[in-house]
This record gives C-alpha cells, structure tokens and sequence, in this order.
C-alpha cells in the first residue's frame, strides 16, 4: 500500500452514465489484485472531504484504471478532471479475491455477477481468470440497456455474458439473480464452480442465496460509507458471524457464508 | 529528517511529567495502536500517539452504517469498537513499547470501577506515557451520570478523576467534551481533581439525515462531528480553558495543516492532536510538523512554547 500523487492519463465517458479513468502509479512491489480498490482523494478542497473507494478496473504495471458511475458531487466532479490533473491516492487496499483453488484444477469454471457498476473489479476478475484459461460466464444486471457497461469487452476475452436489465430492454426482463438462479439449474457444473459477485447489497444476498442453494462457494466484494481505507477508523463494518469486521482492511471481498446479511 | 539541535531543543513541550519531542500528537481512533499507520511514516518522529480508545472489556461497536461526510467534516457513530484491556496488554504493548515515542492511551468505562482497573493495569506497563481519560465520546452512555455524556457532569468527572489520582503516577490528561453549557467550570473540576492537562475537544454530537429514505445516514442515529467544520468551535473551548485554568491543553479539531496548529498554540495549546485529517492524508501530522517548523524558524521564535497563548487580544 502507497500514498502518491498520479496523474491521470484519459477520463472519458464510456456509457449513460458511466466514465473510465486511467492513471500513472509507481510500480507496486505486488501487482493488484482483481478486487483491491484505491482509495482517492479526488482534490484539495473540504468539498468533498474524504477520499473515496474505486475498485480496480484495468491493471497494467504503471498505468491503472477504474469505472465509476456518476452518483453525487463527488463522481460529479471527478467526471470533469482532465488528462494530467492530479489525484491523490492511497493503494492498491484489500485483500481482493480469492482465486487459488484455479491455479490447482482445470478446467473449471468461474460465474460472475454484477450488480451496475459492480461490473468494474469483476471485468479485471475475468481478464486475470481467462489468461489462466480459466471458463468464465458473467451476469450482468443494470437498470436498462444504456446503462450496461462492460458486457462487449468480457464477450470478446471469451466470457459467456447474460444480460438482466429491470426494463427488459436488454436481455432478460428482471433480476439478475433470477437469471443466475435459471442459468445455473440448467447448467451441467463442472467439478470446481466459483461464483464472485460485486453489486449492491440486497443483490449479494440474492446472491449469495442462489449460490447455497446450488451448494457453489460464492465470494461477494462489499461496499460500505469509508474514511480512511486502512483500516484506522473503524467505519466500514459490516456484521460477520465473528463480529463486526472491516470492509477496507478485512475485506472487500469476503465468503458469503461469513457475512450476516 | 534528522532534525540539528537547536530545531530540537525548539520543538520540546511538556504535558505533566510528560517530555514530548515535538507538540504534534495522533489523535484517539485516528491512528489505531500505532502498527495501521506505521508505512506512511516514521512514528518515532511524533510528540505522542493517543490509542484508539480501550475499555475494561471487549466492544462491539455500532451498527453500521458508522460514518457519513459532512460539510468540511466527519460524522461518526463508532462506539469504542475495541478489543478491551486485556487484548492491549497481551496484543497491542509489544509493538507499541518498541516505539521511541511517548504513548497516551485512552480510556473510557461505563462505571468508575472500570476506570480505575485500567489505571492500575496501565500503570504497570512502563511504555504508556500518560493515560487520556476520555470522558467525552458521543457514542457511549456511562452509568454513574444522568447526563449524556460524562464530561457534562461536573461532579461526576472531578471524582473519577479524583479517584484515578490516587490510582497512578501517570501523566493523566482528561478529554473534555465541547458539548457544556460552560466549558470553563468543567476544566476547574478536572483541575480540582488532580488531572495534569486537558485534551480539547471531543466531537461536537451531530447527525444527518438521508431525505429518500428518510433515514438518519448513521446506523446509531446520530454521532459526533469531527474535522474542518468544528476548527472555530474548539479555537474558542481552548481559548476560553487556556484562560481559565493553569494546568497545559492539548489543542485538537479540525486541524489539517500547520496554520491551523499554530492558530490552536497561540489560543492556548501547549500540544496539538491531529485527528479527521489523518484519514484524509496518512502524513498530514509530519507535515504540520515541518511546517511548525518552518513558521518558529521564520519568525525568529526559540521555542514553541513561547508561542503558546501569544495571542494578541
């Protein structure tokens, strides 16, 4: 974890409401993990105050990215930064997920699903699992088709991509996890069967409620209001079956089956 | 940065029997114990670390949500989330006794019994500098006052510390919450109660509230303001105790830079705590510190203890 001074490199707006930024970093002694974040500080000023949390997108040695989606003051103004304007940021923070069991057996299968902008640390999930020739199918649920985001980059590494938007206007009309649930009824599961999920909470539990019930190890990333990011403040809890751990430093990304929903 | 001998002998304070290097201190619940903020800088090169505060037993904490960003500043509910004095002792004074910087721990008990079992058991350990009591943290209710909090009730606050004076020889500086009627008469208790400084201020209660739905945006309901936006509220509390009592205060609210540290020595600070702005910037207190520095050096000041309360009125 480092605190330093990146420039940004492209901020530009991919979808409705949806941008991606790239930023300079040093080269970080390990490379990020699919579901670290950065913790950013996006001026000088007390408006906003705090940094905020972006999970890693795009992971290149010196040359990082996330998706965000413009939802307050915050993204609002982040959304006007321009290329060489300076972000003060604290990373790479988090433990990310837990992928070993797919360096030992193959071929396996890993599902992900995404909830909005969730899709962003699970894009950087499936470009680490496929370079392991790791099969990977995504679920993807947003609001309506403009603002599906991501869903042409997972096809083209190779993803089987589902749609689930609340309008119907693209791919299935509902839930994601109702989707998930179908899919997986019909699917014939190989052996070794992840499911990772990133998306707001009472889609994780859905979540995380599908998986149990097709007995599949389920990792969910989660988001919660934080300061500091390091694990300082004590903020970011989240109630555990042993107690209340932390987002920031204990997490994002936990088992399912630890997390009292 | 080694600093020469005369930025050294420039830069010395004393709170109680406590010699401090410096007078930039972490503040309670922004640092941890010490080891979560260890990367960002040398620890070693501080006045003192405040701990986050400990409790008799272990603590839950809040429900979340804990946190919500106010205007220029933080609203926390996160109730003394801690794994109690036991955990300290075992857990926590390993790294801590191998700093070479004082260590203030804070503490806070819902009965006096509970504050004076910490005493004693801290007194023992010879790597705790001095022990703040901290009487004042929004998020708790303490049994032995009616009032909401215990550094409202003068009576309460000078026995506890009364009691904890015959307890240990530590330095003890008492927190005092901004939230009184009169912060003044409150610090004459803490003086009459044999305290040797007093930390200034808590964090002003507060909430917010989530008009969609309807909510208040923390968990607990409401919280305690910190940062920027309490900086004039806790000038004025300094000033008024400075003037009021003749035991040191330690300066604390809303500071982020060394202009607001330097505002907070020439209303009466002898130290300062920096607190909301080390979750901001991890290096925000060796920054103050430099540029305190910079300021002493620039006007020609010996010492910053000469600068405490020069305020030109």
């Amino acid at each position: 974890m480092r605190q330093f001074k990146a420039k940004i490199l492209t901020n530009k707006k991919i979808a409705h409401e949806h941008y991606v930024l790239f930023f300079e970093t040093p080269v970080f002694k390990e490379a990020v993990r699919p579901g670290q974040f950065f913790n950013i500080k996006i001026n000088d000023s007390f408006e906003p105050f705090l940094r905020r949390p972006f999970g890693a997108y795009r992971i290149h040695g010196k040359k990082h990215g996330i998706l965000y989606k413009v939802v307050g003051r915050t993204t609002e103004i982040l959304s006007t930064k321009k290329k060489a304007d300076i972000l003060d940021i604290l990373g790479p923070l988090g433990n990310g997920f837990d992928i070993k069991p797919f360096a030992d057996y193959s071929p396996l299968s890993a599902v992900l699903v995404a909830g909005g902008h969730g899709v962003a640390p699970l894009a950087a999930l499936a470009g680490k699992l496929r370079s392991r020739k790791v099969k990977v199918a995504v679920f993807i649920g947003s609001r309506s088709k403009k603002h599906v985001v991501c869903d042409k980059e997972l096809g083209k590494l190779g993803a089987k991509v589902y749609i689930a938007t609340d309008d119907g206007s693209k791919g299935y009309k509902g839930l994601v996890t109702d989707l998930l649930n179908r899919e997986l009824s019909l699917m014939r599961r190989p052996l070794k069967t992840r499911i990772y999920a990133c998306g707001p909470k009472p889609m994780l539990k859905a979540t995380a409620k599908v998986a149990k019930k097709h007995n599949i190890l389920c990792q969910v990333s989660l988001e919660e209001y934080m300061a500091c990011g390091i694990g300082t403040c004590l903020g970011c809890a989240v109630q555990t079956r042993s107690g209340y751990k932390m987002v920031c430093k204990d997490g994002p990304v936990f088992d399912a089956e630890e997390i009292v929903w | 940065m080694v600093a020469d001998y005369g930025t050294r002998e420039m830069l010395k304070v004393k709170i109680g029997r406590l010699k401090l290097k410096n007078p930039v201190i972490l503040a309670s619940g922004t640092c941890g114990f010490g080891e979560e903020t260890k990367g960002f800088f040398d620890l070693n090169n501080l006045g003192a670390i405040v701990t986050k505060t400990i409790t008799p037993d272990r603590r839950e904490g809040n429900p979340p949500p804990r946190i919500a960003e106010a205007p220029a500043g933080l609203l926390n509910s996160i109730g003394l989330d801690n794994d109690g004095l036991g955990d300290f002792m075992s857990k926590k004074i390993p790294f801590l006794k191998r700093l070479k910087v004082p260590i203030i721990v804070s503490i806070a008990a819902d009965n006096t019994d509970g504050f004076v079992k910490m005493a004693e058991e801290l007194s023992a350990a010879a790597c705790v500098g001095a022990i703040e009591i901290n009487l004042s943290c929004p998020n708790v209710i303490h049994r032995g006052t009616k009032f909401s909090l215990l550094a409202q009730d003068k009576k309460s606050t000078e026995k506890i510390i009364l009691k904890l004076r015959k307890t240990t020889h530590k330095t003890l500086i008492a927190k005092l919450s901004p939230s009184v009627t009169d912060i003044k008469e409150i610090a004459k208790a803490v003086v009459s109660g044999g305290a040797d400084a007093i930390s200034l201020i808590n964090t002003y209660p507060g909430m917010l509230v989530n008009i969609n739905t309807r909510k208040p945006k923390l968990g607990n309901t409401s919280g305690g303001l910190s940062g920027p936006a309490i900086k004039p509220l806790a000038l004025k509390c300094v000033f008024d105790v400075y003037n009021a009592v003749g035991i040191p205060v330690i300066g604390t609210g809303g500071i982020t830079n060394a202009a607001d540290a330097i505002e907070f020595i020439l209303c009466g600070a002898g130290a300062v705590q920096i607190g909301t702005a080390n979750f901001i910037n991890p290096r925000a207190p060796i920054e103050i510190l430099d540029g305190i520095t910079k300021y002493l050096k620039g006007k020609k000041i010996k010492s910053v203890k000469h600068l405490t309360g020069k305020l030109k009125i």
